[in-house]
């Protein structure tokens, strides 16, 4: 296992849309292990996107198990995930590995329902809220190439003014 | 690089001021760190962090024409510390009642003797005016637990003010 270099802004890589994975092998399931190893070297990380070491692939680490008084499925490995559904917004302080020494306020779906793949190709669905459904919002667009960055709003913005979370661009 | 200096600017507000403002640091090779402008009771208002060549003496009389146009009282001083020194807030503070003398004093007094460090205060006066109601919100970082800190603030408040703690999750991923 081998902690990889975490990419930060500017780089270009961090903007560009990541391709499904398609082929589930011992190769990928190395790498999710150094993925895994940087997202525990670095700063205390709950989440962490392929893209943000640079490969370009559909595939996040979360890990809410250090949060017990937080609604969570604990540590989750999502491949090709995809948010099927959006409900609510909340307003809540996100920082990135890839943006260090900047925190700032993100407005999010509070509920999602999402579907992805095991790292053996196996179907998950899970139904998530608040934090965790922030994770992995954070987490997905990365591999739509967005950071949080591009969604930041200032603290003194009202909640109320925005009825419905949009996708970047929609 | 040299040593940061802080421009404070306040006067009444129009648009313009800061594209103005900046044009002429810019224009003089000064560069600019953080900022942050808030508009109270119509009034512009901004501190930033700025840098360049020379200190205050350099700054003042550049800064000087461009105020003055534009009618903004400023102030320069030299600062200590610089960029990337962010500290991220762990408690949130949320004050709401009757406006009064003595609400902010009372609920940061019971903070501070916490430990809690204030990182970013709002404050407004909502309602009429005839009934104002004072709003306020604090986020800050301390050690002390959120209930600690909410029967702090509990024991030290008016009744008729509502004071809500709770914690700030920060998500890093």
């Amino acid at each position: 296992m081998a902690v990889l270099e975490i990419l930060t802004l500017p780089h270009p890589l961090l903007k560009q849309e990541a391709a499904p994975v398609e082929v589930f092998d011992d190769e990928l399931r190395a790498f999710i292990a150094d993925l895994e190893e940087t997202r525990r070297a670095g700063p205390a990380a709950i989440g962490i996107a392929a893209t943000q070491v640079g490969r370009l692939q559909r595939l996040l680490i979360i890990d809410l198990s250090s949060k017990p008084k937080i609604p969570n499925h604990g540590h989750l490995v999502l491949i090709n995930p995809e948010i099927t559904h959006w409900e609510g917004f909340e307003l809540g302080r996100e920082g990135c590995l890839s943006v260090p020494h900047y925190t700032g306020n993100v407005i999010r779906a509070e509920r999602i329902k999402l579907k992805a793949q095991d790292p053996h190709g196996a179907p998950l669905e899970f139904e998530m809220q608040g934090f965790e459904a922030r994770a992995v919002q954070h987490e997905v667009d990365h591999l739509d190439g967005l950071l949080f960055i591009d969604r930041v709003v200032s603290r003194r913005t009202d909640l109320f003014q925005r009825k419905v979370y949009q996708k970047a661009g929609g | 690089m040299s040593a940061w200096n802080m421009l404070a600017l306040v006067g009444e507000d129009k648009p313009g001021i800061v594209a103005q403002v900046t044009d002429v640091l810019y224009r003089h090779g000064w560069n600019l760190g953080e900022a942050s402008m808030m508009r109270l009771g119509g009034n512009f208002s901004i501190m930033m962090m700025v840098q360049g060549t020379g200190g205050k003496e350099v700054l003042r009389p550049l800064i000087e024409p461009v105020a003055q146009a534009l009618g903004l009282r400023f102030h320069v001083f030299p600062i200590h510390g610089g960029l990337h020194r962010h500290l991220v807030p762990n408690i949130q503070v949320r004050v709401n009642g009757a406006d009064r003398a003595g609400i902010v004093a009372k609920v940061t007094g019971a903070l501070a003797q916490q430990g809690f460090n204030i990182l970013e205060l709002d404050s407004d006066v909502a309602g009429t005016p005839e009934r104002p109601i004072y709003i306020m919100c604090i986020q800050g970082f301390a050690e002390a637990t959120v209930e600690a800190l909410q029967a702090a603030v509990d024991a030290a408040k008016d009744t008729d003010i509502q004071v809500d703690v709770s914690p700030i999750e920060t998500f890093i991923g």
